[in-house]
């Protein structure tokens, strides 16, 4: 092993190593923008704030062969239509809240996050809080006093009470709603979502 | 050429690096003790409940583990700077400083999280408090700190190789570790967008520790075959070359394998799947590098803990960071093991196998030296100490990791396929005797793995006190 192989040569590994990352660093700029762009809220895949005044199904789609959210007629969030930037402020209360209260470190969001408690991508299309009618209720009962409204399922996992005022809490209900909207190409698998009164799409 | 600068048999940097050896292994066994009472709450919830929740538990383990693998990258960097640029370290003060900065920018934010913990939901509680971001939840203002250190760092090590001179592994490891300050700038901004916020929260963490982390690893790990088993320069350098390509060019589109499903475009399921399935390549060719030259040298090596622990690195990194990766990696298997304990135990082995056990071959390189350039062979005394410490560290992660995989495996069948990944879903998985029990010998690996940390502090203070053969050379 003593002759130098071409092949392995220091300055052609160089030149190999600059040009890979070069070009692989422009290939993920190039889809970084195009990304972003259609991921800013208001477009298909990740719908404006206000969409908290509306229904949102999650339905098969037989053409992507997945599960995806639908926007559906008017449905305002705790009865009151909001604006756009009234809409903005609230989802924006809870974002603050959300990441105030570090509740990535026991729940997941989009998956991403600790398995201690779980994933909120689709709480609020989640079965557990029974019917469409009482959700926001219980949603909001829960996280005010989440000690005495525990929803551990027989593990005696407890949110704690994280101190949260009604309008936090409204504001992180508003949040996880407007979340349940974002088209994540079918996460989570099989995902079974609260009873839906299709007529009303 | 000048003397170089030499304080109790130590250069300058090494006097920098050991400081902050010395607080990384603090932080390591803080890291193991909150991970012992996070894991403990998974079988007794009650255990703190409303004292030290989870969320607070969870995150001083996680965030113990970032700082104190940032504090042996820079010790590490600061310990083999000189030796590498033939120069003494241009800033001793200034690096003093940044140290001193850092460790109690890194006291005060762990005092707040165990305080203060939580707070309302304003800006104000993101700059003072927490982020509330997975392993980037230092406040911000804290960030500001970070970079400011880091900024001192970086000019500290690119000045020393300029007045000095420059070799392959320099130019390699400066430029890295510009990209490695420039990705965290990525993290340091608010969104309400929650697939914005998590699009560029990934920029840090998958450009750190799948990309930049492993290319600082390879320049470390060049740098320590020459030193402990005297590799030749030029074949470590073009390895390296091999290593940069091989990584880059699959780990920085492989970023694309955290953008399945965060609202992202579907063209990263191709993408991401495609480039994160080769990410492993560079791992075997980091093991088989190792392992040749290892055997071209008939491992007369002049530190046996330090050249353990290097190939339990290139055993682990492969294992953990590539083989239990590529596990999940493809978006038909990830859709039902993304956000399980599959993640939990991809994440345990690959920390570990890829970070943590280089970062011990460099306090082994570090105390060698510092206790007089001993030799560290088959002549050292309590050989016991160093071995069993290796073996409880490497037993207790790998069974931490089966333990969490089967957990995994469990909640990917039990939650995702039959419960409809509902709320009901999850717990049913939970609730399951398979998960419970896999939670159990998960805390007994763990209690290993927190004796095997001690033991290694224990050696490290002590190993070669008594021993007064100097080392032999290996060039």
């Amino acid at each position: 092993m003593n002759k130098e192989v071409k092949w392995m040569s220091e300055s052609l590994w160089k030149k190999i190593a600059i040009w890979v990352t070069s070009l692989m660093l422009l290939i993920l700029v190039a889809l970084t923008f195009d990304t972003v762009s259609q991921i800013t809220e208001g477009t298909s895949r990740v719908p404006d704030y206000s969409v908290i005044n509306n229904k949102i199904f999650y339905e098969y789609d037989k053409k992507r062969d997945i599960l995806a959210p639908v926007i559906g007629e008017l449905s305002p969030l705790f009865g009151k239509e909001l604006d756009k930037s009234e809409a903005k402020e609230l989802v924006n209360l809870g974002k603050l809240t959300i990441q105030a209260k570090n509740c990535m470190n026991c729940h997941t969001i989009l998956g991403n996050g600790a398995y201690y408690a779980p994933d909120l991508t689709k709480a609020w299309l989640d079965k557990g809080w029974g019917s469409e009618s009482v959700r926001e209720t219980l949603m909001l009962s829960f996280l005010l006093d989440p000690e005495t409204n525990a929803r551990s399922f027989g593990t005696n996992r407890k949110m704690p009470n994280l101190g949260m005022s009604e309008e936090e809490a409204r504001g992180v209900i508003a949040y996880l709603k407007w979340m349940s909207s974002i088209d994540t190409n079918g996460f989570p698998a099989h995902f079974e979502s609260i009873e839906q009164d299709k007529e009303s799409k | 050429m000048k003397t170089p600068s030499v304080i109790k048999g130590l250069r300058l940097g090494q006097q920098i690096a050991i400081k902050y050896f010395f607080a990384a292994m603090i932080l390591f066994c803080a890291q193991m003790i909150f991970g012992l009472i996070a894991g403990l709450q998974f079988i007794l919830p009650e255990f703190l409940y409303q004292i030290l929740d989870f969320n607070v538990t969870r995150m001083v383990h996680i965030n113990a583990m970032i700082i104190w693998l940032l504090f042996g990258f820079m010790g590490s960097v600061y310990w083999l700077v000189e030796d590498e640029a033939g120069s003494d370290l241009v800033g001793y003060k200034l690096g003093n400083i940044g140290f001193w900065v850092l460790l109690i920018a890194v006291i005060v934010v762990v005092l707040v999280y165990l305080i203060v913990q939580v707070g309302p939901g304003t800006e104000s509680s993101l700059w003072f408090i927490n982020e509330g971001r997975e392993y980037i939840e230092a406040p911000r203002w804290a960030d500001i700190g970070i970079v400011a250190v880091m900024l001192i760092f970086f000019y500290n090590i690119a000045a020393t190789f300029s007045k000095g001179k420059w070799s392959g592994i320099s130019g390699v490891l400066v430029l890295d570790l510009l990209a490695l300050a420039g990705v965290y700038l990525a993290g340091m901004f608010y969104s309400t967008n929650i697939s914005i916020d998590q699009f560029w929260w990934w920029w840090v963490v998958h450009l750190w520790v799948e990309a930049t982390w492993e290319v600082l690893v390879a320049c470390i790990m060049a740098w320590g075959l020459i030193q402990t088993i005297g590799a030749s320069r030029k074949i470590v350098t073009t390895w390296l070359y091999v290593e940069v390509a091989l990584m880059f060019g699959s780990g920085i589109l492989g970023l694309g394998h955290h953008y399945f499903w965060i609202g992202t475009p579907e063209y990263w399921l191709t993408v991401g799947g495609f480039f994160s399935a080769l990410e492993p390549i560079p791992l075997v060719a980091m093991l088989v590098h190792a392992v040749y030259d290892a055997g071209t040298k008939n491992l007369k090596v002049s530190n046996h803990p330090a050249f353990a622990w290097f190939i339990a690195h290139v055993f682990g990194n492969f294992l953990g960071a590539g083989v239990w990766g590529f596990f999940q990696t493809l978006p038909q298997i990830n859709l039902y093991t993304h956000g399980t304990q599959w993640s939990a135990s991809h994440g345990h082995l690959a920390f570990f196998g890829a970070y943590v056990t280089i970062n011990v071959a460099m306090f082994y390189m570090a105390v060698q030296k510092l206790r007089g350039n001993i030799a560290m062979g088959s002549g050292l005394l309590n050989k016991y100490r160093w071995k069993t410490s290796l073996i409880l560290l490497n037993v207790g992660a790998l069974g931490m990791t089966v333990a969490l995989l089967i957990a995994g495996y469990e909640q990917a069948f039990i939650e995702r396929a039959v419960g409809g990944s509902t709320w009901s879903g999850y717990f049913s998985a939970q609730r399951d005797s398979t998960f419970i029990a896999s939670m159990h010998w998960r805390m007994l690996f763990g209690i290993l793995m927190t004796v095997g940390t001690f033991f290694l502090a224990w050696d490290l203070l002590t190993i070669g006190k008594k021993n007064k053969n100097p080392v032999f050379e290996t060039t």
